[in-house]
């Protein structure tokens, strides 16, 4: 076997792989985040709760009635993100006058209950949510053993995530709602519904939000600080993306996934904060991010 | 959404007028006098939590109620100072006077670095870099090698003050600590009231006018993100002097989210909302402490109810009700 710098190859694919499947749920969360900014103007700090929704309700359906994980996937983005619309009609939508701040500090309050009412019911000890048994095994790719779930995870939110862009680059409802996103006054006068268009942007930002917990239910445990930390990650990724461009948001995911999976290959005591590194240089560089605009 | 600018948070309370007013004076010295006499009714490491949160918030106040400048990461420059102070005063065996002064040093440092890239963005990016900086911090808290991990840095001697005033009883370092943040909270509110208090209220009130009338904009925002780290790592640091303890929890974004809450429920942009929001906020915590994970639900009801019903806080609302800035 030849060895690239030292590192078996078997380590550094591993590694590439672990990068790509983390790099998946950036992608897929900031992408979320990405679609309920452009359009609520407001940073949503509980998507972390809700990812972390998605994977608990997930294993609830699986626990509590034997629905699984195919099913799961269809019904709990559906579950989540209905839980969004209520929040956002019931809460959200009474701050659009005021500063975007109180819409971060009013989703961190709820991104707290959230996660203190798991707390409460579940521990923190994390509860084992299975591979479903399709997707169980693992392929050899001659270079290194792929196991199949993760591929499944990472073909998943690429499709998904792709999705998503074409849905909002490429039809008519999206062309509404970039429209809305630049100018929401205008958009209401041609008859459109506007309020509505907002809760269901929030909906849908979080159902992508559960989404990604239900596929990540399997890979880490699930439990209710799974989402604490790794959204601070992603306000990182999204401070280093800019949230003008859906697609920016798509690469800077999957990119600073890969990243990070090679940092913990070549200096793996850096591997905690290599994003957090790429944002102050970013800052340095180019402040509005590599696909923002400037405000 | 709307056509405000993203550069800030206005304050709904009653602007301060220039000048100091008199009735401050009066409230500063009933509350002196009531802290004086409070340690023959109340438990002295209480309220040496208190009075160190209190200056926590009102550092933190200092920025996002007069600077306009939401940092979600202020306990990067508390738990920082008290690793810090913690550990100048175990290891080095620091009097305590001079590992608080260390404290603040690092603080003030760090806060020099994560401000000038922090103010690079406005607004909820302000928001998001200063959390993703002080989770950075987080992670070195935990891996570096004096800051004992998980355990943290535990059993730090009280030591004596000026190397006289022996502080192991908590009645003497109770005055001690109310001399501290006594003098800080009289800073923060020279601070306010000055020249440069003035301009960053215009900055934080609309921040293209203050750049057409020539301010520097940037170095008034650095400059109060500097103090406000240092003020932070000064309560950090004396809390680590009362609880002879640094830990992961004070440089965990918990931290800062709970001295945005007290800040917020105090009232933003007020003199007193941060006493009084860390106060209740600190006697709720341990009124609370053996329920577990309700103290966070709470704590997240009491962030939605005041977002949602009750944005001037506590003391802003009283002030509108006196129709006297407080």
């Amino acid at each position: 076997m030849f060895e690239l710098l030292g590192i078996p190859p078997q380590a550094l694919f591993g590694q590439l792989l672990l990068g790509l499947i983390n790099g998946s749920f950036y992608a897929l969360l900031s992408l979320g985040l990405a679609v309920i900014f452009g359009l609520l103007n407001i940073i949503n700090f509980s998507h972390g709760a809700q990812y972390m929704m998605g994977a608990f309700v997930a294993w609830m359906l699986l626990t509590y009635t034997g629905i699984n994980y195919w099913w799961a996937l269809l019904i709990v983005p559906l579950v989540v993100g209905a839980s969004g619309v209520v929040i956002e009609r019931l809460m959200i939508s009474r701050l659009y006058h005021l500063d975007h701040l109180y819409g971060l500090l009013l989703t961190f309050g709820l991104a707290l209950i959230i996660q203190g009412l798991f707390r409460n019911q579940y521990g923190v000890s994390g509860l084992p949510y299975s591979i479903p048994a399709e997707l169980s095994g693992g392929t050899n790719l001659g270079f290194m053993f792929l196991p199949n779930y993760r591929g499944w995870v990472i073909v998943a939110s690429v499709v998904v995530c792709f999705a998503t862009w074409f849905a909002i680059e490429k039809t008519r409802l999206g062309a509404y709602l970039r429209a809305a996103t630049e100018n929401p006054t205008l958009v209401g006068a041609f008859g459109i519904n506007v309020p509505r268009m907002i809760t269901l942007t929030y909906g849908f930002g979080v159902a992508l939000a559960a989404l990604a917990g239900v596929l990540a239910a399997p890979i880490y445990s699930v439990n209710p600080n799974m989402g604490a930390d790794l959204i601070i990650v992603v306000f990182a990724v999204v401070v280093i993306g800019g949230m003008g461009s859906i697609l920016g948001a798509i690469l800077t995911g999957f990119g600073l996934g890969i990243v990070e999976g090679l940092t913990r290959v070549f200096y793996p005591e850096g591997s905690a904060v290599v994003i957090f590194v790429i944002m102050a240089i970013v800052l340095l560089v180019k402040p509005a991010g590599l696909f923002g605009r400037t405000q | 959404m709307t056509t405000q600018s993203e550069t800030g948070y206005r304050s709904e309370a009653a602007a301060l007028p220039i000048g100091t007013p008199r009735h401050h004076m009066v409230i500063f010295a009933v509350l002196f006098g009531l802290l004086l006499v409070a340690p023959s009714v109340l438990y002295p490491v209480f309220l040496m939590k208190v009075l160190c949160f209190a200056l926590f918030a009102s550092a933190l106040n200092l920025l996002l109620g007069f600077g306009g400048l939401l940092s979600f990461g202020h306990a990067a420059f508390f738990g920082s100072s008290s690793y810090v102070a913690a550990y100048a005063a175990k290891a080095w065996g620091f009097n305590p006077e001079f590992a608080i002064l260390l404290g603040v040093l690092a603080a003030a440092v760090l806060g020099l670095g994560i401000g000038a890239l922090a103010i690079r963005r406005q607004g909820i990016y302000f928001a998001m870099v200063t959390l993703a900086f002080a989770q950075m911090v987080f992670f070195f808290a935990l891996q570096a090698p004096f800051t004992g991990g998980e355990d943290g840095i535990q059993a730090v001697p009280r030591g004596r003050l000026f190397g006289l005033i022996d502080l192991s009883s908590d009645l003497t370092l109770y005055f001690v600590v109310l001399a501290i943040v006594f003098g800080a909270l009289l800073l923060i509110y020279r601070i306010i009231h000055s020249p440069f208090g003035q301009v960053l209220k215009a900055i934080r009130d609309n921040e293209p006018r203050s750049v057409s009338l020539g301010y520097k904009v940037n170095r008034y925002k650095l400059a109060v993100f500097v103090m406000s780290a240092a003020l932070a790592g000064l309560a950090g640091a004396t809390k680590a002097i009362v609880f002879q303890l640094a830990s992961l929890t004070d440089v965990y974004w918990t931290m800062s989210g709970e001295v945005v809450l007290m800040t917020l429920l105090g009232g933003m942009g007020t003199v007193f909302g941060p006493l009084i929001g860390a106060a209740v906020i600190v006697t709720m915590q341990n009124y609370f402490a053996g329920f577990g994970a309700w103290v966070t639900v709470l704590q997240g009801a009491i962030f939605v109810v005041s977002v949602l019903l009750f944005r001037e806080g506590i003391v802003g609302v009283l002030a509108k009700w006196l129709k006297k800035p407080l």
